[in-house]
């Protein structure tokens, strides 16, 4: 993931706490066959440290010596690694190429903004250039990037700050914007061209360029000052060989999808046909703050152990242990040492490989306290709420935050969010939208462990239809986010996350929260429909009755109908339902009532009137066309 | 008047007035005084209910020293504000309205005339006050036991079905019968036949047989079974109507005629037997001016076949629902004496029933040449 969320210096790349030896990469022998699965995703995920993790990945790929690795890690070329590992960087094919590069533009601009505390705005347009040929541009209102690192941020395979921090951000999916310059580059021969500007005060910053692929340097095209209409933020564009597809798996969703994830964005997008879609912003705050946090014993591997032992500038094992990891109290580390035979003043230069396994070993089986879950940003009850108001034309919408937990020693978070009925296809599979990090998944639904929690859920108990093993049936949209400090993707594609038991359970228990409420809609909108049923058949024999009652006692038929409309009406009082000024209705209830809360909200959509959500919606015809859904109007109360 | 309960017993003369005579005010002021009730209700903002005694097995007892079905105090309450109520409401309120016209009107008329006359599509709905007679009906026995004026002071009466000849003279309406001069088809029974329509001005004869169905009666009158023994010959077209009920009770209590009975050998026959004798669990609550209870059950038996030497091709096997009949009708009070659970248990046993036409396999006129003469002179009959 490229980081053009500082306008400071990079900090200095790869000094990696976890995994390789990247700063040497290039000319070291492979890493170590047992090299842990973990860094291997992150490495992938983070993209930016070191291209020699890349070498060392296709090198991985392959059953070759190492010493015939290590030659041709020297020989390969940046452009010649990419070419062959398209597939891992998310350039399998024309279309995913398309996606990976707005994906990358917008996800570096989204955590670039929220860095710098900016409620984003975005500007996405794809242009078709020629057949097959098509540009991508990104704008943001972010911090901008200082001169001096333009070049290498976008310039520059593998660079970047994220990498080596255990801390909750985007850049899940494959890799930075610099790689998505070197496609373009690479297809169609133009470099990639990036106007900053940090200051109002200052001028932009407008450059061109191209990656020098033998050195993985850039390449400077074009450099020069210019003056901008924005006061501070990034603008990209990238002329790539692409193809463009309407629907799902497609730019189209993928912008879809980050509205609902990031009701804090506002986002336009000019799709390649020209259309203009807006998905106003739907909350006014930003995520809060993440934090950063240490490695938990129980989430590291040997490896990673090691790793650290041999980089930590602390001299004694117990300051070590006390000081790199989270939760290690002096009294866990004092029993550690005591376990592995030795004590907390141990030098740390002194543990040798059988040492560090004995350490390793007694830490896992130490009870240690989970980390702190601080360092999570879910999107938040109301947001998600927000999110899918503005994306999803729907009639009820639920959605519970999980409380955070952990597994493996890494703190994470579920949020599930539904969205039932209004202008849903009826006849369909509910829809599941994934999310991680707020980052849209698009692909390898099935493979993803949230894929599996939502088909194994019997969502026949919440009065939906479903065939065994699969999503239910109905008008619904499902929602699920996974956020977390490290999120275990299946692959390298990173498109599925893999399935642990404490997940899967956390999903469950969020579907099941929501899928309660979902039911208690469904039986009271069933009950509704049969109370206004009832309601009719009253109302259909009152002036019958009116006229014969008056016709023997001379009541007055006016009177008598009147009096027995009122009695219809208090009797099938569930029929009516209170319509607040925002076309919602609230249901007054003695008992309290389980939807009465502010994780649902029910909008009123009359098929047959005008647009009942015509205020929240505007008059698009576009599913996609948000209109501006005010955070107090988008919520019950 | 929704809650006032015909009590047992209270029915029948009493009500009616011994005159006989039709007191039209007073059946208003029960249509009235019922509106009003539901009108005090809807004003106390309550359910609009009217309170309907219950016609069926559960509210009627056979009261054994009579010898009749009576009627219980059970009641149901239909509110008009519940779904499996709210039609059967609102045509009760229209059919009281009508009816409460034809008081006005002085007017008597069918209950299908009435089932027309209420018959409309209701305003702004593709349906219609009343689909069918069957629905109309009921309304109107709703109504005779929630307000407790027979059918005759509602001025209502039933499709008259029968017909009757024999030595007797009547005046009907004014207009004086000889019912030994009625031809082949014999008077038509009318669906009244209240002392102030119907007098008996003198009669010879000596019993009734009541015959369950037109195409045998036809044959007793083609023969003069009646003027051979004597007798007044009756036929009611399948369950006798009211109008025939009424006739026989009157002739039984005011003539003192004994009342045999005959019909097929199945469980319908039996029952039609049972509510000529005592009354039907429907209109139980008219059971002391219809009910005969010392109609006897002159046949067929289904010991017949046998008795007669009947051929077994005439027979006809039970079919499911005979046989669920007619342990219902062996589970009736009324039919708990010994010599009826033998005969029902018998037909049962034997898993076939004898329809009247069966007796003709032997002869034309067996039946009334030979079986009816037989019975009545062995003395063969149930009661």
């Amino acid at each position: 993931m490229a980081d053009t969320t500082t306008a400071q210096p990079m900090t200095k790349p790869a000094t990696a706490q976890l995994g390789f030896e990247f700063s040497s990469g290039d000319r070291s022998p492979a890493p170590p066959a047992a090299r842990p699965e973990r860094n291997k995703d992150r490495d992938q995920t983070e993209a930016r440290p070191s291209k020699r993790s890349r070498g060392g990945k296709s090198t991985s790929a392959g059953p070759v010596t190492a010493e015939h690795m290590a030659t041709q890690q020297r020989e390969i070329s940046v452009s010649e690694f990419f070419a062959k590992n398209r597939h891992l960087l998310g350039f399998d094919n024309k279309r995913k190429a398309l996606l990976t590069t707005v994906k990358e533009a917008v996800d570096n601009s989204l955590d670039a903004c929220e860095e710098a505390r900016i409620l984003p705005e975005l500007v996405v347009e794809v242009t078709q250039t020629a057949e097959e040929r098509f540009r991508v541009m990104v704008q943001d209102n972010g911090p901008g990037i200082v001169k001096e690192q333009i070049p290498n941020i976008f310039g520059k395979l593998l660079y970047g700050s994220k990498f080596h921090r255990l801390k909750m951000c985007r850049g899940q999916q494959g890799i930075g914007i610099s790689a998505a310059g070197m496609y373009g580059l690479i297809t169609t021969g133009k470099p990639l061209s990036v106007v900053s500007r940090t200051s109002s005060k200052a001028k932009a910053h407008h450059y061109k360029l191209a990656i020098d692929t033998k050195k993985n340097r850039p390449d400077i095209v074009h450099d020069e000052a210019i003056d901008v209409d924005f006061p501070h933020g990034t603008r990209v564009e990238i002329d790539l060989v692409a193809s463009y597809v309407k629907g799902r798996q497609g730019v189209d969703e993928y912008i879809d999808q980050t509205a609902i994830a990031n009701p804090h964005a506002e986002i336009r997008y000019v799709n390649p046909t020209g259309e203009r879609l807006t998905f106003h912003r739907g909350v006014k705050e930003l995520p809060p703050e993440t934090k950063e946090i240490k490695p938990h014993p129980h989430g590291i591997e040997l490896g990673v152990l090691m790793k650290m032992l041999k980089e930590t500038e602390c001299q004694k094992v117990g300051g070590f242990l006390q000081k790199e990891f989270s939760r290690v109290t002096s009294s866990t580390c004092k029993s550690v040492c005591k376990t592995t035979g030795i004590t907390p003043l141990t030098w740390v230069k002194q543990i040798d490989s059988q040492t560090a396994e004995r350490i390793y070993d007694a830490l896992q089986k130490s009870r240690i306290m989970a980390p702190s879950t601080d360092c999570l940003a879910p999107v938040g009850t109301q947001q998600i709420l927000a999110g899918l108001l503005k994306g999803v034309k729907a009639e009820f919408y639920t959605a519970a935050t999980r409380a955070p937990t952990v597994y493996r020693g890494n703190p994470f978070q579920m949020e599930v969010g539904f969205a039932y009925g209004g202008e849903l296809p009826t006849e369909e599979t509910a829809r599941l939208i994934r999310f991680a990090n707020r980052v849209p998944l698009l692909y390898q639904q099935s493979h993803c462990s949230i894929y599996k929690a939502v088909a194994d859920t019997n969502w026949r108990a919440y009065g939906l239809s479903q065939s065994a093993g699969s999503l239910p049936a109905g008008p619904l949209v499902i929602m699920v986010h996974f956020a977390s400090v490290w999120v275990p993707f299946t692959s390298e594609s990173k498109e599925a996350v893999a399935d642990y038991d404490e997940i899967r359970k956390e999903i469950r228990l969020g579907l099941q929260e929501c899928g309660r409420k979902l039911q208690t809609f469904i039986n009271r909108r069933k009950r509704t429909e049969r109370e206004g049923e009832r309601r009719s058949v009253f109302v259909r024999y009152i002036p019958e009755v009116s006229n014969a009652l008056n016709a023997i006692t001379g009541a007055g038929v006016k009177k008598l109908r009147d009096q027995l409309m009122a009695l219809a009406r208090e009797r099938t009082e569930l029929a009516d339902r209170e319509l607040d000024d925002q076309g919602r209705f609230i249901r007054k209830s003695k008992k309290r009532d389980p939807l009465e809360d502010d994780s649902t909200v029910i909008v009123e959509r009359d098929p047959g009137g005008p647009e009942a959500g015509a205020e929240l919606f505007g008059d698009d015809e576009s599913r996609m066309t948000g209109k501006v859904v005010p955070r107090k109007k988008g919520r019950r109360k | 008047m929704a809650k006032k309960v015909r009590r047992p017993g209270a029915v029948g003369e009493g009500t009616h007035g011994q005159d006989g005579r039709l007191t039209d005010t007073k059946t208003r002021d029960k249509i009235e005084a019922m509106a009003r009730m539901v009108v005090e209700q809807i004003d106390r903002a309550d359910n609009p209910t009217l309170n309907i005694p219950v016609r069926s097995l559960s509210n009627v007892a056979f009261n054994e020293k009579k010898g009749i079905i009576e009627m219980g105090d059970g009641k149901a309450a239909r509110p008009f504000f519940d779904l499996g109520n709210a039609r059967r409401f609102m045509q009760t309120m229209l059919m009281s309205s009508e009816l409460l016209k034809l008081q006005q009107q002085h007017k008597t008329t069918s209950i299908r005339d009435m089932f027309y006359h209420c018959k409309h599509t209701i305003e702004g709905a593709r349906e219609e006050t009343f689909d069918e007679q069957e629905e109309s009906d009921p309304v109107i026995e709703d109504l005779e036991v929630t307000l407790g004026a027979l059918r005759e002071e509602l001025r209502i009466f039933a499709n008259p079905e029968g017909s009757m000849v024999g030595p007797m003279t009547i005046r009907d309406t004014g207009d004086e019968i000889e019912l030994s001069r009625m031809g082949s088809g014999g008077w038509a029974v009318p669906s009244i036949v209240e002392p102030h329509v119907i007098q008996f001005v003198k009669s010879e004869a000596k019993f009734i047989l009541l015959i369950e169905k037109a195409a045998i009666w036809m044959r007793f009158n083609e023969d003069r079974f009646w003027k051979t023994h004597q007798c007044m010959i009756i036929h009611g077209g399948g369950q006798p109507p009211r109008g025939v009920r009424r006739l026989c009770h009157r002739m039984a209590n005011e003539l003192g005629l004994p009342l045999y009975v005959l019909v097929d050998n199945d469980p319908w026959g039996y029952y039609i037997y049972s509510v000529v004798r005592q009354g039907s669990i429907n209109l139980a609550f008219e059971s002391s001016r219809m009910a005969v209870p010392a109609a006897r059950f002159i046949g067929m038996s289904s010991f017949d076949a046998a008795e007669f030497d009947l051929s077994a091709s005439v027979t006809i096997r039970l079919n499911d629902k005979d046989i669920v009949r007619a342990k219902e009708i062996m589970a009736y009070p009324w039919f708990a004496d010994k010599r009826w659970q033998r005969e029902i248990k018998h037909m049962l046993k034997q898993g076939v029933k004898l329809e009247l036409e069966a007796l003709s396999n032997k002869d034309f006129s067996f039946i009334a040449d030979t079986y009816v003469p037989e019975k009545l002179k062995k003395r063969k009959w149930l009661d």
